[in-house]
């Protein structure tokens, strides 16, 4: 500032103060509001509001909605990063202090304390490796592979398949994760939380069930009319909650939870009587195996069990990503979500959109549940869901509701699952473990001031800070 | 809480403070902040700023919006830490870590918007968070409270009754409960923050005479505004905060120049040269227009008028009278409930916003922030956000990124958007800059009529200006533009015709060299004529076009 408060008693001495040489004149335009807008664009308007965003969402939608957001929208990368990091040194710590050996040890800790401490590493690393074995790359398989003698007799005794077969896994894993995680990050970007992804499987897993083995058609037609059928079945669900939201305003949470029981209950219903989905001569509740024309192709032979679904997955992503960014439909769906009035304002129909978003949601959850049936499970049972609705979210969450970070992350939660088995089998390390882990990456995505604080990054307490200024302003 | 409430009653009855007398935390206080710095991130909404109230003085604050003066007020509640300075009270610092410190110390906020539970009364309000009881039954001591207020409020003329629902109480007296609020804490200096921003002339004047009962009273008041006609007729000591700043300090006898060229930091132009409209057909009709909301309330009581093609017709009236629910059903946004909207002779009274906006109605909202614009959203796509389906920026459900962004460049350049790039977020800009995003989106498309809500509302001198002049341009293309402001400046700068409305209704049609003193009339309903004597030289009523060209 040029000049600074005169004395209250000589108010008019400084009278050329009053018409400053600050940078607006020297920067001047032709015109003269050009240099004021200068001034408007650097001066402090939004120091009421550093972080205007989230402080539009508190108005928008409450505290549910800005928490949400500061977990979607927070720093992506570092944070996540060093979640995992965290979520690993947690598990390693529940496990060496878990394992009744290290136990042990440690109460000889002051006889031989190195000891308590290696085998307490050893344990807590030896896990890692086996999960890492189990999902990634298994050394083992390698030196097998060159046991045999001939390439011949390595690919076709499987040896070649044993050395992929561990990412072969984690993409079957990482498949209908992937596609439900897509089920709830694009419906977020519209601004609806959907957590029916249980319910919308459900759907598409009665319809792919019931296509692939009620009705006998070519193959290559019948695993593509059983994809289809699954997507409608999904998309049924979800947009029977995207229209009582837009008719009758009912929250899509509420919704979308109590779909998830309604079918649950109607799948084991289904599942109890002969005449309408339980297999013949069984008293368990679960259907007949479908036809094998109905099976998503295997993308590399026998051995390996990941199939075309895993590529559907793929597709999907990339075409949410499209839908997203590069349609008008998008454009739409994101600015409902951001701000439903002035999308509104601006001639979007608002209701229309939330259907349309919850129907597309509804068929990729549908979707997950075809490359399940169709993948891997090819018959259905009362327990077929599984949490995949659940961990959708987390995937979601994790992903950040973007498509390509929902790849990611589905990928490191279908890792995390198929390595599990191997380090139980190998280390006796509880396949909760990987539970554990899940549970601790998204504690610490959900809390980035949490992660911030750990690490000293700068900018912490985002959410906390924003909720006390939106109480002050 | 027992005992702080004997002192408020020891207060009450002791009559008007008097000045000099200094007793336990003084009834004059000298309030000084000194040097304090306030930053959010790397932004500086404060800058070493001194400022000292005298006791019994109404000092004003004076500032553009986002000059920093909310901030600073802030800062002097306790609502937020300062980062450097300190705060004198008599000389001594104080250290206020949260309104209650404040409030023990003296200091009353009336904020910009009003902190009242609406369903309580008058003086349950007054006594929430320091209720008094009685001390034989431990009941609630209703009696009393309603005595204080009655009393207070017949003291300093505010004419408040104690068993009102604060409900059903219009504006201007809701704030009055806010001072009683801030008097029975024992407030010695009472902050206003914008007091005047949602009150009608006639209310303007009145609480200009509270707060001069006040200062009589010995109460120091900081009177937080960025009217400088309001500042100039109320404060004894005026401070000018630019850029979180302070750029001077006047007396109200500165000329309005003055004080607008310290404000803003050059010199503006406070009149929109204009030559006379030459209107031609009817474009708008609206015929018995009636608007209502989901509880039944009428807004717009059958409303017709026309806006011709060449005109600006100007809707004034205080805020809440139905000028909202009028432009959000003109844009289809609000059912009509009766009535009927024709564009060139096409009926729009059931269109979606998506048919209007294609008939050719631009609309540039009131709240931008909330319905114009999409704050994450870049300057690129918000400039095309009514616009993104029509070609050239879509073909079929494809955006035509390229198309979308060469078009904004153009926009930038046009509208002198100052943003670091078109992929900005729009909410990192300037209110200003804002508000000319909405305009160019509005303004370059085809149109035939533009509706414009409050479009000056919270701008900078330099902006509003820029504004002004691209709203008549539009004017002068031959568009049919409708105004609604509740600023009678703006009415009197843009309009070719005014029309006020009250309860939903038009109380007249006038041309713009009417009195300000008449349309205050006719924005109190027409009824109020004797009761709205304007006090000269004090206040908005006193805002004719001939003074608004500065003394």
């Amino acid at each position: 500032m040029s000049e600074q408060t005169p004395p209250p008693d000589s108010p008019h001495e400084p009278e050329a103060a009053a018409v400053p040489e600050g940078p607006s004149e020297v920067s001047g335009g032709p015109e003269p509001e050009a240099a004021l807008a200068e001034v408007a664009a650097s001066s402090p308007e939004d120091a009421e509001q550093p972080e205007s965003p989230p402080g539009e969402q508190l108005a928008a939608g409450g505290r549910a909605r800005l928490v949400l957001n500061s977990i979607m929208e927070g720093r992506p990368f570092t944070v996540t990063v060093l979640a995992l990091v965290a979520a690993l040194v947690v598990g390693g710590l529940i496990n060496a202090f878990s394992n009744t050996t290290v136990l042990h040890a440690w109460g000889n800790f002051f006889s031989a304390p190195g000891h308590a401490l290696a085998l307490a590493w050893s344990t807590a690393v030896g896990a890692y490796v086996e999960l890492f074995e189990g999902s990634i790359f298994n050394p083992h398989t390698v030196s097998a592979l060159f046991q045999q003698a001939s390439i011949g007799t390595a690919l076709h005794d499987g040896y070649v398949s044993a050395v992929f077969n561990p990412l072969s896994e984690t993409c079957v894993q990482a498949t209908p994760l992937i596609l439900a995680g897509l089920a709830v990050a694009l419906p977020y970007q519209a601004g609806l939380f959907n957590i029916g992804g249980q319910s919308q499987f459900i759907g598409g897993a009665i319809v792919a069930t019931y296509l692939g083995y009620g009705i006998n058609l070519p193959p290559v037609i019948h695993v593509i009319v059983c994809v289809l059928g699954s997507f409608a079945g999904g998309a049924a669900i979800g947009w029977f909650v995207g229209e009582l939201k837009a008719r009758t305003g009912a929250h899509e949470v509420i919704v979308t939870i109590m779909m998830n029981y309604i079918m649950a209950y109607f799948l084991a219903y289904l599942l109890a009587y002969h005449y309408l989905m339980q297999a013949p001569g069984t008293v368990n509740p679960i259907t007949s195996p479908i036809a094998s024309d109905a099976h998503l192709p295997l993308l590399f032979g026998t051995h390996l069990r990941i199939n075309a679904g895993f590529l559907i997955a793929l597709a999907c992503a990339a075409g949410v990503w499209w839908l997203l960014d590069r349609t008008t439909i998008g454009f739409e769906f994101r600015s409902i979500g951001k701000n439903p009035s002035a999308a509104r304002v601006a001639g979007m129909n608002v209701e229309r959109n939330w259907v349309l978003v919850m129907l597309i949601a509804g068929g990729l959850a549908g979707l997950a549940a075809s490359t399940v049936i169709q993948g891997t499970d090819f018959t259905l049972n009362d327990q077929s869901f599984g949490t995949y609705g659940i961990d959708a979210i987390t995937v979601a969450l994790l992903g950040r509701g973007r498509p390509v970070g929902v790849v990611w992350a589905g990928l490191l939660f279908g890792a995390l699952h198929a390595g599990a088995p191997l380090m139980q089998a190998a280390t006796g390390t509880p396949v909760d473990m990987v539970q554990v882990l899940e549970a601790v990456v998204v504690l610490m995505i959900a809390a980035p001031p949490l992660i911030r604080s750990i690490f000293r990054l700068r900018g912490g307490g985002g959410v906390l800070q924003v909720l006390a200024r939106g109480w002050g302003a | 809480m027992w005992q702080r409430c004997r002192i408020v009653l020891h207060r009450c009855h002791i009559g008007a403070p008097n000045r000099g007398t200094s007793r336990g935390l003084g009834v004059d206080v000298e309030l000084e902040l000194r040097g304090i710095t306030k930053r959010f991130g790397p932004l500086v909404a404060n800058d070493r700023i001194n400022l000292a109230v005298a006791p019994g003085q109404v000092h004003a604050l004076l500032g553009e919006n986002g000059a920093g003066k909310t901030t600073l007020m802030n800062v002097l509640y306790g609502l937020l830490q300062p980062d450097e300075g300190e705060i004198l009270l008599d000389g001594k610092a104080a250290a206020f870590h949260s309104p209650k410190d404040a409030i023990a110390a003296g200091i009353g906020m009336v904020h910009q918007h009003f902190m009242l539970v609406p369903v309580f009364s008058v003086a349950e309000n007054v006594t929430l968070g320091i209720e008094e009881t009685n001390h034989r039954t431990g009941l609630l001591d209703r009696r009393k409270t309603r005595r204080d207020v009655r009393d207070l409020s017949r003291r300093y003329g505010l004419e408040i009754d104690p068993d009102a629902m604060v409900e059903n109480l219009p504006v201007g007296i809701q704030q009055r409960v806010e001072i009683v609020k801030a008097l029975v804490r024992e407030a010695t200096v009472l902050i206003l923050d914008e007091p005047t921003a949602v009150l009608t002339p006639a209310e303007t004047e009145d609480l200009f005479r509270i707060i001069r009962q006040l200062k009589d009273g010995g109460t120091s008041v900081v009177f937080i505004s960025h009217k400088l006609k309001e500042v100039q007729a109320i404060a004894d000591t005026i401070t000018v905060l630019r850029r979180g700043a302070v750029v001077g300090e006047r007396p109200p006898s500165a000329t309005e120049d003055e004080l607008a060229a310290l404000m803003v930091g050059r010199n503006v132009q406070l009149r929109v040269s204009k030559e006379a409209a030459k209107p031609g057909e009817a474009v708008l009709d609206v015929t018995d227009l009636t608007v209502a909301d989901e509880t039944g309330r009428v807004w717009v009581d059958g409303m017709s008028f026309q806006v011709r093609a060449g005109e600006i017709l100007g809707v004034a009236g205080v805020q809440g009278n139905g000028q909202t629910e009028l432009c959000e059903a003109l844009m289809g946004l609000r059912p009509t409930a009766a009535g009927q909207v024709t564009l060139d002779g096409r009926d729009l009274t059931h269109a979606t916003p998506a048919q209007r906006l294609r008939a050719g109605l631009a609309y540039v909202p009131e709240d931008r922030q909330e319905d114009g614009l999409i704050g994450s959203f870049s300057v690129a796509n918000n400039m095309v956000l009514d616009q993104y389906n029509r070609p050239p920026f879509a073909s079929g459900i494809n955006l035509n990124l390229g198309a979308i962004a060469s078009r904004a460049a153009e926009l930038v350049t046009e509208f002198d958007v100052r943003t670091t790039s078109a992929a900005a977020p729009v909410g990192t800009l300037s209110g200003g800059n804002q508000q000319k995003v909405i305009l160019a989106r509005e303004l370059g498309q085809e149109h035939k009529v533009l509706v414009a809500s409050q479009p000056t509302r919270g701008l900078d001198v330099g902006s509003i200006e820029f504004v002004h002049r691209r709203i008549v341009e539009q004017r002068d293309r031959g568009v049919a533009v409708l105004i609604v402001s509740a600023e009678l400046d703006e009415i009197y700068a843009l309009a070719d015709r005014i029309a006020v409305m009250y309860e939903g209704k038009i109380t007249g049609f006038r041309p713009p060299t009417v009195p300000a003193e008449e349309l205050g009339r006719l924005m109190a309903g027409g009824s109020e004529a004797s009761a709205l004597a304007p006090d000269p030289g004090a206040g908005t009523t006193a805002a004719t076009p001939a003074s608004g060209a500065g003394t």
